[in-house]
């Protein structure tokens, strides 16, 4: 019994923390129908700023206010990296076929890794610890992190605020348009840039969220760290429909739960292949994934 | 048309041939020992082309984006190894799982001895790529119906999930479990005792057949239904090309090659195990496919040897700290800093160079194109 | 002609890089490293070791007793000359399809033997490069059998997975009386999975085996699993970069049930993870500070003048046991070339397998396979609150 509870756990926290990065990749589909390779990379940078400015900031700053002025930073610096990688790496080729800027996205996957290799010289990090969220609590005679239980309430908070903000403001109002219809959306005055922008914004910043919630759970951080998370999510948001984000939550948590009890039982070996198998399976049978809207092909 | 073709023709076999000749001629006059790297590189680049090559068949000529070509490589490897280990190593090579559930050698079947040799390796190198090949007409049966980055993304599923099955301990006395495949015949194997040095010959002439059948079938009538399907699905089905069919074709010729390519791979490193043929693998021989001009046989292949030997090569200076000789300590350079200025200038091209080294177009139309102004309007206007 | 234009320019882009390249390419053979290369004759020795990748940890901490077994002894005598050593690095990036052109690159230096690797998968793939070539290497920690079977120019100074793994089945055995185990080790890794097949062979009892795929960081399914299993004990041969997550995770999750390691949890990382917490960690290795008192307090002063080697020891200077092995290598290496009596790889190969030569380690000397002539294990246990290792017995094969 309390080996199942202890499954559950750490298969709903882990299922939060996709969630936060499926959430990215899904509106960034859901707009330009790329797939963001380096969205699982910009998370691991983003640990790894945390990493970083941490130890900067502890020579300067008094040390309760390390913690907290790093992870603004942290969250900071990451969004500018989304926006950069947008505008650096993917607007030059928006009139280029997409599998251009896919092969795009798999080049700055790549750059980011390499970078964060020479940065950390090839050693894994320690993700500082963080007050509050990193404490040991027992829940059902199970111990666990506080983090797994702060989790799936972010995830739900800024889910609504996301949903909010898609559906009532003029901003969320322009990439709903987009989404429907790029070029249409475009000839109606939308500044289409400017959406773009707004969207990587949000998902890196969701990314660097998540990345807070999931390195406290598994604080060691390799240049590879992002790879297959990013995977996973992306994955997830396939499964609850691209271009939704109940959806993507929902497939979130259902991947994590999956992956959790898989390792679990005798079968642990094929987690991961247990995964794309989902993927496989869900592209065939369903494409447009749970709560996914269908989408007729423009010839 | 048809005399430009066959002019083709004959400078890509004349090609093809001077290089072979040119390759040989080096690995036996060159001293072996100090010119290591060179034939290393040659070797890999070769075995890389041959993979680009087939990936190229599948991305850039039928419009089909897939990111299997490590799995099949895989594939390909493993048949290869298993095939032809021999069996006094078996024990040795299976010492975990108390000797192999598969205890012939195909080399040993066929006679032993040089002529065995060459057999064993040949026909295990087809029956890799026939295995890469029949994995990939099973799982085309569902993925091929996806949509362009649907496919990536379930192919790069896939090549997880082969993976993982091979990995598997139960799988243990054929795959080996998690254990390296070793000591089967690799390209030193044809380096004759006392006599020439043929290794880098050899990857060569098996890369060089490969890729011309690759030429052959693109030039054929598949070929240019491929490049129909390419350029407008809709339009080529309008046209009475069967889609299902020639998609299948495609993908399944495409995971033969890289099957082969597989093998090869094998017999460059001296050893076949799973966890070398990762997602990073597929990318890189998709970068190779990107630079080299996504649709150009000949550009593949020079991007692969210039991939290898740059990154593995001329730029390895970059990760070794290097003081000069008046004390100046040079920036940047440690570990890793390789790496990044490669991805760097990946990056320049991907985004400024998009078309790569030889955009569509293919060595002998250059050639031919260079030689006179009127050739070279028929060669563009083809 | 835009087009022309764009590719020329890619063209000359590339070709300038290769020929810069292929320059200093040459030229960085003699600058490498600069280790005091006024005046005299110079001798090579090659550093196959990875600095990235997920051994990169461990191999920096190897390539450490190198350097500053280099340091201390920078010159070596041979055949009356006195003759200044070099090492020349080589990048494996811990990955078997890189580690042929990493050999290669060595090959082509002319170095007179080699030292490494890390780990064995990428010592399989390389090691018919140097075979070829004629040239002998040192396996340091390469522990697996495959290394040298069947590979006349390979030797080792460590010793081997199937004797590492019965040593730390008894132990567990003797010390807790254990009657299950629980094992745990990466997919796809032969050095996990070796080792967890030597132990469950010499283990009298239950075993749950479990692996974990690559790139895992959620490994809290399976310390609870043991848990529920009632194990005994947890055996986790894993990598530096895994087992830092597994301890850390104990750590905050009070685990009670004692963690045994082989050689690769033998790290001040695993240490730092571990520190100011219950859990209990045994490992099992080859060298255990304190044992040479002198090489110690040597290599501690040189990393605490030398801040990137302390970055590359994880920041302290606790002596891995890997970092004492590298050390030995070296001087291996400059007693093979002493009994050759000059800088021909031939004639280094041909002194190997007579030589012995006792280091910090212990005495180390080769039977025929090549592989060193060792017969005990130092097992550690991590003293949480100091934060150090203690010799807790020194276990040798039945």
């Amino acid at each position: 019994m309390q080996y199942a509870i202890s499954i559950l756990l750490s298969g709903i926290s882990l299922g939060g923390q996709y969630a936060l990065i499926a959430i990215g990749y899904t509106l960034v589909y859901g707009i330009l129908r790329l797939i963001n390779f380096a969205h699982g990379d910009v998370f691991m940078v983003a640990g790894l700023l945390m990493v970083y400015l941490t130890s900067f900031l502890g020579g300067i700053l008094p040390p309760a206010a390390v913690i907290p002025a790093g992870l603004l930073l942290a969250v900071v610096l990451t969004v500018v990296l989304g926006f950069v990688i947008e505008r650096a790496a993917y607007k030059p080729l928006r009139e280029a076929p997409r599998m251009s800027v896919m092969i795009s996205a798999i080049g700055v996957s790549y750059l980011l890794q390499n970078l964060a290799t020479y940065i950390t010289g090839g050693l894994p990090q320690m993700y500082p610890e963080i007050p509050g969220i990193s404490k040991t609590i027992t829940i059902a005679g199970v111990p666990t992190k506080v983090v797994t239980v702060v989790t799936p309430v972010l995830v739900l908070v800024l889910v609504v605020a996301l949903t909010q903000l898609i559906n009532h403001t003029k901003i969320g109002m322009a990439m709903r348009a987009a989404a429907k219809d790029f070029e249409t959306a475009q000839l109606m005055g939308i500044r289409i840039n400017a959406v773009i922008s707004v969207t990587f914004v949000i998902g890196s910043f969701l990314a660097a969220v998540g990345s807070v919630l999931y390195f406290t759970n598994y604080p060691s951080i390799v240049p590879l760290s992002g790879a297959l998370p990013g995977l996973r999510a992306f994955v997830a948001a396939v499964f609850g429909g691209i271009g939704s984000i109940p959806g993507a939550v929902v497939g979130a948590f259902i991947i994590g739960i999956s992956e959790s009890v898989i390792k679990g039982s005798s079968w642990s070996i094929f987690s991961d292949a247990f995964t794309f198998a989902l993927l496989i399976v869900i592209l065939v049978a369903k494409p447009t994934g749970l709560f996914g809207e269908k989408v007729t092909d423009k010839v | 048309m048809e005399k430009t073709n066959k002019k083709r023709l004959w400078i890509t076999l004349l090609c093809a041939a001077a290089l072979l000749i040119l390759v040989t001629l080096l690995e036996n006059v060159l001293d072996p020992s100090k010119n290591v790297m060179l034939f290393i590189s040659l070797k890999k680049g070769a075995v890389y082309a041959l993979v680009a090559v087939s990936m190229n068949l599948l991305n850039g000529f039928t419009g089909l984006f897939s990111l299997g070509q490590a799995g099949f490589m895989l594939l390909g490897a493993y048949t290869y190894a298993i095939l032809t280990i021999p069996t006094d190593q078996r024990d040795a090579v299976y010492y975990i799982y108390n000797g192999s559930a598969i205890n012939f050698s195909l080399p040993e079947l066929l006679g032993g001895g040089p002529v065995g040799l060459v057999l064993g390796v040949l026909l295990a190198l087809i029956l890799g790529g026939c295995v890469a090949a029949a994995v990939a007409w099973l799982i085309g049966l569902p993925v091929l119906r996806l949509k362009s980055d649907y496919l990536a993304i379930a192919t790069l599923g896939f090549g997880e999930i082969i993976r993982a099955v091979f990995q598997w301990d139960k799988l243990g006395p054929v795959t080996n479990g998690a254990n390296a495949l070793k000591n089967f015949p690799t390209f030193s194997s044809f380096n004759i005792q006392g006599g020439p040095r043929l290794s880098t010959c050899v990857a060569f002439l098996l890369a060089g057949i490969c890729i011309a059948v690759i030429l052959l079938l693109i030039n054929s009538t598949y070929g240019r239904a491929f490049k129909a399907i390419r350029d407008d699905e809709v339009a080529a089905e309008a046209m009475g090309i069967n889609l299902a069919r020639h998609k299948r074709l495609s993908f399944c010729i495409s995971s033969f090659f890289a099957g082969v390519g597989g093998g090869l791979f094998a017999m460059l490193v001296n050893q076949a195990q799973a966890k070398t043929f990762t997602t990073a693998m597929t990318y890189e021989i998709l970068l190779i496919v990107v630079i080299g001009g996504i649709g150009s046989v000949s550009g593949s292949c020079i991007a692969a040897f210039l991939y290898v030997a740059a990154s593995e090569w001329w730029l390895r200076f970059l990760d070794t700290e290097t003081v000069l000789k008046n004390g100046f300590k040079v920036p940047f350079l440690r570990t890793g800093f390789r790496m990044v200025v490669f991805s760097v200038i990946i990056m320049i091209v991907v985004l400024f160079f998009r078309r790569g080294i030889m955009g569509d177009r293919e060595l002998p139309d250059l050639l031919a194109g260079l030689s006179g102004k009127t050739r070279r309007k028929e060669a563009s206007g083809k | 002609m835009k087009k022309l234009f764009s590719m020329m320019l890619a063209l000359v882009m590339v070709l300038s890089l290769a020929a810069c390249g292929g320059g200093s390419g040459s030229g960085s053979g003699d600058a490498v490293s600069g280790s005091g290369s006024s005046g005299g004759k110079t001798v090579r020795i090659g550093v196959f070791e990875p600095s990235t990748g997920d051994s990169g940890a461990g191999g920096k901490q190897e390539m450490l007793g190198m350097q500053y077994a280099n340091k201390e002894t920078p010159t070596v005598e041979i055949g009356g000359e006195t003759y200044n050593v070099e090492l020349v690095y080589a990048d494996n990036a811990s990955d078997a399809s890189k580690a042929p052109t990493a050999a290669s690159q060595l090959v082509s230096q002319d170095v007179s033997l080699v030292l490494g690797t890390y780990g064995s998968s990428s010592a399989i793939a390389g090691g018919p490069i140097f075979g070829e070539a004629g040239l002998a290497a040192i396996g340091v920690t390469c522990t697996n059998p495959g290394v040298t079977a069947g590979n006349d120019y390979y030797f080792r100074i460590c010793f081997l997975d199937p004797f590492q793994g019965t040593v730390l089945a008894n132990f567990a055995q003797e010390k807790f009386a254990a009657k299950k185990a629980y094992l745990l080790g990466e997919l796809g890794n032969d050095y996990d999975q070796g080792l967890l097949n030597y132990f469950e062979q010499a283990f009298d009892g239950d075993v749950v085996k479990k692996s974990f795929p690559p790139n895992t960081s959620d490994f809290s399914t399976y310390l609870n699993e043991a848990v529920a299993e009632n194990a005994d004990v947890i055996f986790c041969p894993v990598s530096i970069a895994y087992s830092t997550q597994i301890v850390k995770l104990a750590a905050s999750m009070g685990l009670s049930i004692p963690i045994l390691g082989s050689d690769t949890l033998d790290s001040n990382m695993v240490l730092e993870a571990a520190k100011g917490s219950d859990v209990q960690i045994y490992v099992s290795t080859f060298y255990q500070e304190g044992g040479a008192p002198d090489f110690d307090n040597g290599i501690k002063a040189w990393l605490a003048e030398d801040s990137t080697a302390m970055t590359n020891n994880g920041g302290n200077d606790t002596i891995a046991a890997v970092t004492a092995m590298g050390y030995d290598a070296y001087y291996v290496a400059l007693e093979a070339l002493k009994a050759a009596g000059s800088t021909d790889k031939g004639a280094v190969k041909a002194a190997l397998p007579s030589l012995s030569y006792t280091g910090v380690s212990g005495a180390i000397a080769f039977d025929d396979v090549g592989d060193a002539i060792r017969d005990t294990a130092y097992i550690k246990t991590a003293d949480n609150a100091a934060g150090a290792w203690i010799l807790e017995t020194v276990q040798t094969a039945k």
